[in-house]
């Protein structure tokens, strides 16, 4: 029901975008206006968002071990999975965010026997594909840059020369069209396939899902099926960042279906759990370091406690101790 | 609203916008090109004297976003199926030849396929084997 409630807006988000590029006079909308719009929204609830975390202290070291911490120079130390030094921390969060380092120790757990004994199992199907999903993201991000730089770097010419080593057909099929295809739509069998998993989903989980299934499926249709003319789709890139931007008639309504389901996800972004891009670097359980017994981490906000001293409260009764023998330290 | 950890958290504030802006300011203050494609090749103006018209083996709106698809299909026709002639949807009959048809028209390939493909940063692989036109280096004035 969740998963049909989201597709189905999905499916009508496409829809209205498709109808109303086919009204010569909405092109602006949907070719300039709406993507403005939603690239502000985008960058500005970004940055809103990252200063509301950190306007939440972190006074302490609460990162969560998973190797041994530094001790005693004969126990050896993991300096990655449990890390004492800023470096460590760099490396440890480098394996999290490029090679989700915690999402490949995902076990699962079964009842064995007579159901009183637990056994735990490898699970690596959903780390492989989300990996699989978010690299071949990436590098689809990337490869669109051609659109926005007018002399396309080296670099991202290679990176379209290497996703198309495969040379099959014309234009050239790119993998990573494939594999996101391929991997985004395991995740969302894995949401309904799984009953656990299906029990905590939510609107939330299947909408981006659909989304950008439906920012592939658009691109992949355009690029390989119906075609569109993408000089001018380069120049209206173009046009956008330079401010000047010019909507030439021969470009077909999938494109703007593509990049009205992109505005969708760029205001959608800050304000969903699409928002763990940045939420990832600002974990505690992954970026401080496990050096609690090594420095002393006040709490910011300790309330500031009255202390009468042991000297003060001698100074105060030092006669009265006296004439009742007890001993005092200054006479 | 305090802001804790500003080191790092500013620097990541900065990365992210100097990412998500890079092609605004990689841009800022270059004039967009304009694209110059060019056919006015002999073999084409020769055609229009003939014909009393310029144009393609297809409209040229299908031509912008099906060319490569075109070519791709002459090829198969041609070397698996041993078939040299292409009925268009206006009607001509045309041959199917990647140097003999398409570029025997366009022998300006540096200003015609080329224009394109640089600003799109396409580089077919076909001329690692097909024989480009030759062209006359332009003498910029
Ligand atoms: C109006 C601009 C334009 C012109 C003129 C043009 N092309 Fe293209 N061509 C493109 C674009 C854009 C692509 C890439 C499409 C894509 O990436 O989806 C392309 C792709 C191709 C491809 C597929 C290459 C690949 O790596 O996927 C071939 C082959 C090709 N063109 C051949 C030619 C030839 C031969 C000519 C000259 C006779 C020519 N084109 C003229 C715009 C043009
Ligand atoms: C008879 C000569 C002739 C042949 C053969 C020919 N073309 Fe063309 N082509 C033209 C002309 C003339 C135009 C411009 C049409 C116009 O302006 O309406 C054109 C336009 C095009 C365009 C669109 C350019 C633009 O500005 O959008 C492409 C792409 C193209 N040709 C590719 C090819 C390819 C690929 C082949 C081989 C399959 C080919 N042409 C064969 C004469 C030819
Ligand atoms: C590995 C070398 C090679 C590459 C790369 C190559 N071809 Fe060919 N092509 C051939 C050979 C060999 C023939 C057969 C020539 C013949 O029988 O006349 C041929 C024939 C063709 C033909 C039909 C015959 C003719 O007269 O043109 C077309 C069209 C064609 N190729 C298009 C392409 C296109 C488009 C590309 C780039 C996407 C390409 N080829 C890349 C080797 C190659
Ligand atoms: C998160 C952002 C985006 C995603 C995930 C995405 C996804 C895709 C995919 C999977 C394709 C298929 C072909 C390929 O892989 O190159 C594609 C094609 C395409 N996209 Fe996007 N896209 C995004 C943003 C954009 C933007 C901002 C534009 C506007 C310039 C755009 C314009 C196009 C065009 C014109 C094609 C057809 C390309 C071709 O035929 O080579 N996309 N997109």
């Amino acid at each position: 029901m969740k998963a049909l409630v989201s597709l189905i807006a999905v499916l009508l988000l496409a829809l209205i975008a498709y109808a109303g590029a086919s009204v010569p006079a909405m092109r602006f909308l949907f070719g300039v206006v709406i993507p403005y719009a939603a690239f502000i929204i985008f960058v500005v609830g970004m940055v809103v968002r990252i200063l509301k975390w950190a306007s939440s202290p972190v006074p302490f070291r609460i990162p969560t071990t998973t190797g041994q911490q530094k001790s005693l120079p004969w126990i050896k130390h993991s300096t990655i999975e449990s890390p004492s030094t800023g470096l460590g921390v760099i490396a440890r969060m480098a394996l999290e965010v490029l090679f989700f380092r915690s999402l490949f120790r995902n076990l699962k757990t079964q009842q064995v026997g007579d159901g009183t004994q637990v056994a735990y199992g490898e699970a690596k199907w959903l780390w492989a594909a989300g990996l699989a999903f978010h690299w071949s993201f990436l590098i689809i991000l990337v490869r669109h840059m051609r659109f926005f730089i007018e002399q396309v770097p080296a670099a991202i010419q290679m990176i379209e020369g290497l996703d198309s080593f495969l040379q099959i057909g014309a234009p050239l099929f790119y993998m990573t069209d494939a594999v996101i295809l391929a991997s985004v739509t395991y995740l969302f069998i894995r949401r309904i396939g799984i009953p656990q998993v299906k029990y905590i989903s939510l609107i939330a989980d299947y909408f981006p899902l659909f989304l950008i299934l439906g920012i592939a499926v658009t691109g992949v249709l355009m690029r390989y099926f119906t075609k569109t003319d993408i000089v001018s789709v380069k120049v209206l890139a173009m046009g956008l960042i330079s401010f000047n931007p010019t909507v030439a008639e021969t470009i077909s309504p999938m494109f703007f279906t593509h990049l009205f389901l992109l505005s969708v996800l760029f205001v959608y972004f800050p304000m969903s759990k699409l928002v763990h891009m940045a939420g990832v670097f600002m974990s505690p359980t992954r970026n401080l370091a496990n050096n609690s017994r090594m420095k002393r981490h006040v709490n910011p906000w300790n309330y500031p406690v009255h202390v009468h001293t042991y000297e003060e409260y001698e100074n105060d009764f030092r006669e009265k101790m006296k004439g009742a023998g007890l001993p005092v330290e200054k006479e | 609203m305090k802001i804790y950890n500003k080191g790092p958290v500013f620097l990541g504030i900065v990365i992210f916008l100097a990412l998500a802006l890079f092609p605004f300011y990689n841009n800022f203050g270059k004039a967009n090109k304009k694209l110059d494609i060019k056919t006015d090749t002999p073999a084409i103006l020769e055609y229009e004297k003939v014909n009393g018209k310029k144009e393609c083996v297809e409209p040229k709106a299908y031509m912008r976003g099906e060319h490569m698809v075109l070519i791709n299909n002459w090829r198969d026709a041609v070397v698996r199926d041993d078939n040299r002639g292409y009925l268009s949807s206006t009607g001509k009959r045309w041959n199917m030849s990647l140097q003999n048809g398409c570029m025997q028209c366009h022998s300006n390939k540096k200003k015609f396929c080329d224009e394109c493909h640089n600003y799109m940063a396409v580089k077919p692989f076909c001329w690692d084997c097909h024989i480009q036109p030759v062209e006359k280096e332009e003498t910029q004035s």
